[in-house]
C-alpha cells in the first residue's frame, strides 16, 4: 500500500475528513449473544428444519436417478436408483442444458465482475469524495433500490426487439450490470473501512485517482467487493423474470430459461425434467459447499449494515 | 496569468504547471467519472424504461408490432378497473402474500433464536438452513410440483399414511394458494433467519444479563429484550418480503405446468405479476401490461407509506 504517513491536515481535508468510524459492533457469540448451551430440543427443532431445507434438493436428485414410470407409482421412492446417467444424458441433450449451464456461467459472471467494479468505485466517490449532486443522486440510488423488475420489462422488450436482440445474452447482462443495492453497499463498507486519512495522503503524494482507487480503494474494498460478488452470482444465475421473456428454449437459453421449458412440457419426462433441475442447481450448491461459510458470513454482515 | 510570472518558463516549470493542472482537474472531475457507469446503466435500463412504462400504458401498443404505439389515454386504467381477473390477481397476490410472508418470518424469528444459543455444528446448520436460497425459483417449482401431485406426490402418500384424503392441490382456491406459498416460504426462511441472527448477536450482552438479574426467564428475555432491539429489523424483513410477495411470478407460472401463464383453470393463484405477463407476452397487449405494471407500483407505493406510518407509530409507543 502507499502512503500510510498521515498528512498535515489543510483546510481542506480537514473540512472533508470523515467523523471517526463507529464503535465495532462485537458480533462473537461468546461476547455479544446468550452464553447458553442449547438443550436437546434445540438441536430437535434445528434437525427437523434443516431436514426440511435439504430434503428437496436430496428428492431432487432421487427422482433424477429414477425412471418416468417409477415416478408414477405407489410409494413415491425415497432412495436412489440407476437412471442417474442416462437421465442427465437425455437432460444435456434434448433439453439444452449443455448450451444453458455454458451461457449462465457467461451471464452470471459477466453481471458479478460489472457489478462489483462499477458498484466498488461509485461506492467510493459516495463514501469518500466531494462533489456536486452527491446527496440528490445517492437518494435516487437509494429511492430505486427497490423498483420492481416488473416495472421496466415492456420498454426492455421493446428495446431488444428493435435491436433484434432476442436470444442475445447482451439482452440480459446489461440490463443488470449495475445495482443500486450495490452501490449502497459498497458505499457503507468503504464508510467504515476506509480512513480518508488513507485517501488524503495518497493526494498529497501526487497519486492520482486511478492509483488511489487500484492501491487503495480495491486493498480496503475487497472483503466487501468478494461478498458482493457471490451474493450477485448467486441472483444473476437464479434471475427468471427477465430472462423468461428476452430468451427462448430452444434458441439460447440460460439454465433458468431452460427450466422453464422443460417444466412447460418441453420434454414430458418426469425423471428427465428433475435431472435438468440437478444440473442447473449443482454449480451453486458446489459454490455453497465450498463457500458456504463466505456466503452466511456475508450476509449476515449484509444484515447489520443496511 | 503566465505572462506576468514567467515570460522565460524553463521546460520543468512548464511540465509541473501541467502536472498541477492534471491534478486539479483530477481532483475535480473525478468523482463524477467514478459515478458515471452506474448513472449510466441505470438510466438506460433503470430510470428510462420506468418512465417509460408509464407513457406505454397510455397506449394502444401490441406485441407483434411493438414500434406502433396508438394513443389511447386512461383507456388500459379503466379497462383494468372494470377487469375481474385483474381484482383476482391482486385478491390472489394479497392472500399467497399474506400466508407465504407471515409463517416465514415467524419461523425465521425463532430459528434465529435458536442459532443464537451456543451450539454444536452451528455452520452447518446456519449453510444447510440457506440452501434452498441458491435453488432457483425453476428448479425449486418443479420438486415441489412433483411433491404436491395429486396421484403421486408425496404429500398426498403421507397424508394417505396418516388415513386423510389425497387433496387435488392445483385445482382447490386454497391448497394451490398453500402449496405456492410454500414454495416461497422454503426458498426464504433460511436467508431471513440469518438476518435476524446477524441483529441478534448485535444486542448488547449486558442487556440480557440485567434482565437474567431481574429474574426474566428465558421467553421473557426474547419477548422484552431480542423483539424490541429487533424492530427496525424486523420491520426491513417486512418490506423486503411484501416487495417479494408483490412481484411473485415464477413458482405460479411453473406450478401450472404446461397450462399455461392463466394460474390454474379458473386463475386461482394468477398473481399480478403473471398477470401482467399472460396479458403482454401471451395476449400480446404491450400498452395493458404498462398498466398493471404501474398499478402494481402504485400499490407498492401504497404499502410502502402504510409501513412508514405503522413504523412511525411503533417508534412513537416504543
Amino acid at each position: 500500500m502507499t502512503a500510510t504517513v498521515p498528512s498535515r491536515p489543510t483546510a481542506d481535508t480537514a473540512a472533508a475528513s470523515a467523523p471517526p468510524p463507529a464503535p465495532p459492533v462485537a458480533r462473537g457469540r461468546g461476547r455479544a449473544g446468550r452464553p447458553l448451551h442449547g438443550g436437546p430440543l434445540t438441536y430437535a427443532v434445528l434437525i427437523l428444519f434443516t431436514a426440511g431445507s435439504l430434503f428437496p434438493l436430496v428428492w431432487t436428485a432421487v427422482a433424477a436417478s429414477r425412471t418416468n414410470t417409477r415416478l408414477a407409482g405407489t410409494p413415491p421412492p425415497f432412495w436412489f436408483g440407476g437412471n442417474l446417467a442416462g437421465n442427465l444424458t437425455i437432460a444435456w441433450r434434448d433439453a439444452n442444458m449443455g448450451t444453458a449451464l455454458l451461457n449462465t456461467t457467461v451471464v452470471a459472471g459477466t453481471v458479478a465482475a460489472g457489478t462489483v467494479l462499477f458498484s466498488t468505485i461509485a461506492g467510493f466517490a459516495f463514501a469518500k469524495l466531494r462533489f456536486r449532486f452527491k446527496n440528490a443522486l445517492l437518494l435516487l440510488t437509494i429511492g430505486t433500490m427497490m423498483v420492481p423488475p416488473q416495472l421496466s420489462v415492456v420498454p426492455l422488450y421493446m428495446t431488444i426487439a428493435e435491436l433484434k436482440w432476442t436470444d442475445q445474452l447482451q439482452a440480459v447482462i446489461l440490463p443488470t450490470l449495475v445495482s443500486a443495492f450495490g452501490v449502497f453497499f459498497m458505499r457503507q463498507y468503504l464508510l467504515q473501512a476506509l480512513p480518508s486519512e488513507l485517501v488524503e495522503a495518497a493526494r498529497m503524494d501526487g497519486a492520482s485517482s486511478l492509483r488511489i482507487i487500484w492501491h487503495v480503494v480495491f486493498p480496503a474494498a475487497r472483503p466487501a467487493m468478494a461478498v458482493l460478488g457471490m451474493l450477485t452470482f448467486v441472483q444473476a444465475w437464479n434471475d427468471f423474470f427477465w430472462p423468461v421473456i428476452a430468451l427462448t428454449q430452444s434458441g439460447n437459453p440460460t439454465v433458468q430459461v431452460a427450466l422453464t421449458g422443460l417444466g412447460r412440457g418441453y420434454i414430458p419426462d418426469q425423471s428427465v425434467i428433475m435431472a435438468g433441475a440437478l444440473l442447473g442447481t449443482l454449480p451453486l450448491l458446489i459454490a455453497f459447499v465450498l463457500f458456504g461459510k463466505q456466503i452466511v458470513g456475508g450476509i449476515m454482515q449484509g444484515a447489520v449494515k443496511g | 496569468m503566465t505572462a506576468l510570472t514567467a515570460p522565460r518558463a524553463t521546460a520543468e516549470e512548464r511540465s509541473r504547471a501541467r502536472r498541477s493542472r492534471r491534478y486539479r482537474r483530477d481532483l475535480r472531475w473525478s468523482p463524477y467519472a467514478l459515478v458515471a457507469p452506474f448513472f449510466l446503466f441505470f438510466s438506460a435500463f433503470g430510470l428510462f424504461p420506468l418512465l417509460y412504462t408509464g407513457w406505454a400504458s397510455l397506449h394502444r401498443v401490441e406485441l407483434t408490432d411493438p414500434t406502433h404505439m396508438e394513443w389511447a389515454g386512461l383507456h388500459n386504467y379503466s379497462r383494468l378497473w372494470e377487469d375481474d381477473f385483474f381484482w383476482n390477481a391482486l385478491r390472489n397476490t394479497f392472500t399467497i402474500g399474506v400466508i407465504s410472508t407471515v409463517p416465514q418470518l415467524l419461523m425465521a424469528l425463532g430459528l434465529a433464536h435458536l442459532l443464537n444459543y451456543r451450539l454444536r455444528g452451528s455452520m452447518f446448520f446456519r449453510v444447510a438452513l440457506l440452501t434452498p436460497y441458491a435453488t432457483s425459483v425453476a428448479a425449486g417449482t418443479l420438486v415441489f410440483v412433483l411433491l404436491f401431485g395429486r396421484d403421486y406426490g408425496m404429500v398426498n402418500w403421507a397424508l394417505g399414511l396418516a388415513g386423510l384424503d389425497a387433496i387435488d392441490w392445483q385445482n382447490g382456491t386454497w391448497t394451490s394458494q398453500l402449496a405456492v406459498s410454500t414454495i416461497v416460504i422454503w426458498r426464504w426462511t433460511g436467508y431471513n433467519t440469518l438476518i435476524y441472527l446477524a441483529a441478534m448477536q448485535a444486542v448488547p450482552s449486558d442487556l440480557y444479563e440485567s434482565a437474567a438479574l431481574d429474574g426474566a426467564s428465558r421467553w421473557q428475555q426474547f419477548r422484552h429484550v431480542t423483539i424490541p432491539s429487533l424492530r427496525p429489523t424486523i420491520l426491513f424483513t417486512v418490506v423486503v418480503s411484501t416487495i417479494g410477495a408483490t412481484q411473485l411470478f415464477g413458482e405460479p407460472l411453473l406450478f401450472n405446468g404446461a397450462a399455461g401463464a392463466t394460474g390454474g383453470a379458473d386463475h386461482q393463484y394468477q398473481t399480478l405479476g403473471l398477470y401482467l405477463y399472460e396479458q403482454g407476452w401471451v395476449n400480446l397487449h404491450l400498452g395493458r401490461a404498462s398498466a398493471i405494471a404501474w398499478a402494481m407500483f402504485l400499490i407498492l407505493l401504497l404499502i410502502a407509506a402504510a409501513h412508514w406510518l405503522i413504523g412511525r407509530r411503533l417508534r412513537k409507543s416504543g
